[in-house]
């Protein structure tokens, strides 16, 4: 075999296709498949190098082994199910939480701070949440939190706002695992959303009880300028179901998920479909991205999967969806908020103690004004959201809102995680600081669609 | 309690009111003023008599400068919008039509405001249905306001002042000059004092009106004291020099501005948004909120971002104004709020000339005009810079010795 196989260096190792080789770069390319191969190593010349086995590594699609379980028909078919109540919404612009948010964050927030913080480097160099974690967060109720009273779970009411507290508070200790845990409720709340009677009958008890099966939301595909209403992901009606082809992209955990929410497109329109991780033609693929680590992106492919009629989640003409992907982008923008607090939190003492030139370098402007700025543009990230949130419990129009939540959460947050870094130096490059963590999660804001939803 | 971040309704009324008079007695005299500098804005009597009326009547909760009282407001713990939402609001209403002339409307003026908020009820009374404006800022200084180099110096009953005064807006139009002196400037910042100054009290002199790049309808004065001399009982607060107490007092009057500043960046921002918007769309570029912004024009996703900014800035100046209103300390998100709706101001602007080309720079719409007030609203009052100081200097905890 010869050492040059393919002569063309573009369309692979992120080279574009317009590139061409001059005869240095042949030299070049030569060398380096050489450098690659086994001769080297069987002569001793090169360091042996310790593997890094990852849980989820890139290794082709393979069908789902987990053994998932059977969820049993239960309800009446396309009878609607049991809704949230909306929030009153009518009262003063108050920026205080109710007792009831106020307590659920006082919880979220010691589990963040002392389990979920102290396991986030690990996680994220394992690309999965520990085991512990993920049944505390159980324990703590997270899956049922936007799941009605009258189906067993926690709220009284529409839930978007505290949704929206809990995950900013997860996400302050780390945002991988914010992601991890929140997913299977995401899933939950979805069906208490827009599911039918028989849909909750069947689902939901799962959630409520003491098995919660992991669950993800697929609404991501691997595409360039994707359009998260325009998925290319297909369903088409054949005999009294569906069948479903397509790859969905950033699907957390999708290697336990038992239950998928996927969207594709039926007749023109986007409309979510509940897949069961048993159903034939899934198969799964583990893709660890640049961020968000924790929560065990995986590439979820579809062949000809059926799915039958009751499958549909919410309305064929679209509205459901384009809810579902508002209140995605409103989870989205609760995590931006907890992981920019978390840099704002971690970079005052740090330039407040560090030296140079004699003095701490907090004392002057140019990085005391940094940190300023992080200050003003996350509470503006803050308010953003939380207006959205408020907006969504009550039952009002939040499109625009949301999505102007979302574009200040992606801008701001993406440079708050850049300034992070920088104020730490040579010292936000490197792992022992958690900083180059954050520059890598918060980039994930203005790229994500679906995975969770508040 | 709930998290809630909508006007409520009750200030709708007042909004609307405001929003009209925008529209429909500001925005048609707009250009009129911006050209013709210097020329009383006289049309602006009768929104003043039409505003007092309206006080009267109690339908408005301070259109304009009401400053802020902290005391005797009952506190039941019951959330309350009140004086300081009802003055963001409709200030910002009021700079969607013209800052330059909501800046001129008599007896709005920032004096009064300080009036309002730090003095005594005696002083309060007398300075009732005057029009006070402010002189704080000298030749050699600007943002370091306690380097004040005008003297005060007490001789028998009166105090005696000495020194320049610059941006002094409405210097000529008001009745009253609110002036920062010294009484003895080897005791620092605590001995600066303010002073009410009465107009064509001896020895005050209004030397000159500026030329600016905008805000032109309203004056601003260069105005100078030699030997002028005021009654004792027109020093703003205690006449005691208290070097533990600093500056504080003199300062306590930017805590209640900021707010309000910041509400004019807004006012004015959203006067530019409002008509690019509206120009885009005839121009073929739909606002789509859904659609990721990559995936529409450039002109439509800088508007999204123009426009995220924007309401950041509106809801930062909504939690100042709403914590001032429940007796929260806010000096912290006061500077927030202007630091971030000052340079979302000339961004906003600026930016909206650029994507209606020609339009947007030509006269003859108000964009460019737009674009030359909003600069303005990221330096006076403390500039960005300032904020940025303040800002910073709270969350690092650290001393002004210290973040110089």
């Amino acid at each position: 075999m010869s050492l040059i196989s393919n002569l063309k260096p573009g369309g692979k190792h992120g080279v574009p296709n317009s590139e061409s080789r001059d005869p240095i770069g042949f030299l070049v390319a030569g060398l380096n498949r050489l450098a690659q191969s086994d001769l080297i190593d069987k002569m001793g010349l090169r360091k042996q190098t310790e593997q890094v086995v990852f849980n989820v590594t890139r290794t082709g699609f393979k069908t789902i082994t987990n053994a998932s379980r059977t969820f049993a028909r239960s309800g009446k078919t396309g009878a609607p199910g049991a809704r949230p109540a909306f929030t009153a919404g009518t009262g003063p612009f108050d920026l205080t939480p109710t007792e009831d948010e106020q307590m659920l964050v006082d919880l979220v927030s010691e589990f963040a701070e002392e389990v979920v913080r102290p396991a986030a480097s690990e996680a994220d160099a394992r690309c999965a949440a520990p085991d512990e974690l993920l049944k505390a967060s159980l324990e703590i109720g997270l899956p049922i939190l936007g799941v009605p009273e009258a189906l067993g779970g926690v709220s009284e009411e529409r839930s978007a706002m505290a949704g929206t507290l809990v995950a900013e508070a997860l996400s302050k200790g780390d945002m991988g695992l914010a992601v991890a845990t929140l997913a299977p409720g995401s899933v939950a709340t979805a069906i208490g959303l827009w599911g039918t009677d028989e849909q909750q009958q069947t689902y939901l008890p799962a959630f409520t009880g003491d098995e919660v099966p992991a669950a993800a939301l697929a609404l991501n595909e691997p595409t360039v300028l994707f359009d998260v209403l325009a998925p290319a992901t297909t369903a088409v009606k054949s005999g009294d179901g569906y069948v479903l082809n397509g790859t969905k992209s950033l699907v957390a955990r999708g290697d336990q998920a038992e239950l998928f929410v996927v969207g594709a497109s039926l007749d023109g329109k986007p409309v979510l479909f509940l897949v069961e991780s048993s159903t034939e033609g899934l198969s799964i693929e583990g893709d660890p991205a640049m961020g968000v680590r924790a929560a065990s992106m995986t590439k979820l492919e579809l062949k000809d999967v059926k799915v039958p009629a009751e499958a549909v989640l919410g309305a064929t003409d679209g509205t459901t969806y384009a809810e579902c992907v508002r209140l995605s982008r409103l989870a989205w923008c609760a995590l931006a908020v907890g992981t920019a607090q978390a840099v704002l939190d971690y970079v005052t003492p740090y330039v407040k103690e560090r030296e140079a030139f004699g003095e701490p370098i907090a004392h002057r402007q140019s990085v005391a004004f940094m940190v300023a700025n992080i200050a003003i543009e996350l509470q503006a990230m803050r308010l953003l959201t939380y207006r959205a949130a408020a907006r969504a419990a009550a039952g009002k129009d939040f499109s625009k809102q949301v999505a102007l939540a979302r574009r200040l959460c992606a801008e701001k947050g993406m440079q708050i995680g850049l300034d992070g870094v920088q104020l730490l130096g040579g010292h936000g490059y490197v792992k022992e600081h958690p900083v180059e963590r954050w520059y890598r999660d918060l980039r994930a804001i203005g790229i994500m669609e679906g995975t969770v939803l508040v | 309690m709930a998290i809630n971040l909508e006007v409520p309704k009750k200030h709708r009324a007042l909004i609307d009111q405001a929003h009209q008079v925008a529209m429909n007695m500001l925005r048609p005299i707009s250009r009129k003023y911006d050209i013709a500098e210097h020329e009383y804005p006289k049309e602006l009597d009768i929104l003043a008599a039409m505003i007092d009326g309206l006080e009267e009547s109690g339908a408005s909760e301070g259109a304009g400068a009401a400053g802020v009282r902290r005391d005797g407001i009952a506190d039941d713990k019951t959330v309350k919008n009140g004086s300081n939402m009802a003055s963001v609001t409709s200030i910002s209403e009021m700079c969607w039509g013209d800052v330059g002339l909501m800046l001129s409307f008599p007896r709005q003026g920032l004096g009064n405001s300080a009036i309002a908020s730090v003095a005594n009820d005696e002083q309060l009374e007398r300075s009732k249905g005057k029009w006070a404006s402010m002189a704080i800022t000298e030749p050699a200084f600007g943002s370091d306001s306690a380097a004040v180099s005008t003297t005060a110096v007490l001789d028998g009953d009166e105090y005696v002042i000495n020194g320049e005064k610059i941006f002094v807006t409405s210097g000529e139009r008001s009745d009253c000059v609110v002036v920062w002196a010294t009484l003895d400037k080897s005791l620092g910042r605590a001995a600066i004092k303010s002073f009410v100054v009465e107009k064509g009290t001896p020895g005050m002199n209004v030397e000159r009106l500026e030329e600016k790049l905008g805000i032109r309808a309203s004056d601003t004065a260069v105005i100078t004291f030699t030997d002028c001399r005021v009654p004792k009982e027109n020093l703003m607060g205690s006449p005691e020099v208290n070097v533990e107490q600093g500056f504080a007092g003199a300062m306590a009057t930017f805590d209640n501005t900021r707010p309000l500043v910041a509400a004019m960046a807004i006012g004015c921002a959203q006067a530019s948004l409002d008509l690019t918007r509206e120009l885009l769309q005839q121009a073929g570029v739909e606002i789509d909120y859904d659609k990721p912004a990559y995936l529409q024009s450039a002109a439509a996703a800088k508007f999204l971002q123009l426009e995220a900014d924007w309401e950041g800035a509106r809801l930062l100046t909504l939690q100042a104004a709403w914590m001032a209103d429940n007796r929260k300390p806010n000096s912290l998100e006061a500077s927030m709020a202007k630091a971030k709706a000052g340079r979302v101001g000339s961004d906003v602007t600026l930016s909206c000339v650029e994507l209606c080309s020609s339009i947007g720079y030509s006269e003859s719409e108000l964009l460019e005009k737009w674009s030359r007030d909003s600069k303005i609203l990221d330096i006076f009052e403390g500039t960005q810079q300032i904020q940025q100081l303040i800002v910073a200097r709270r969350i690092l905890g650290l001393s002004s010795a210290e973040l110089k």
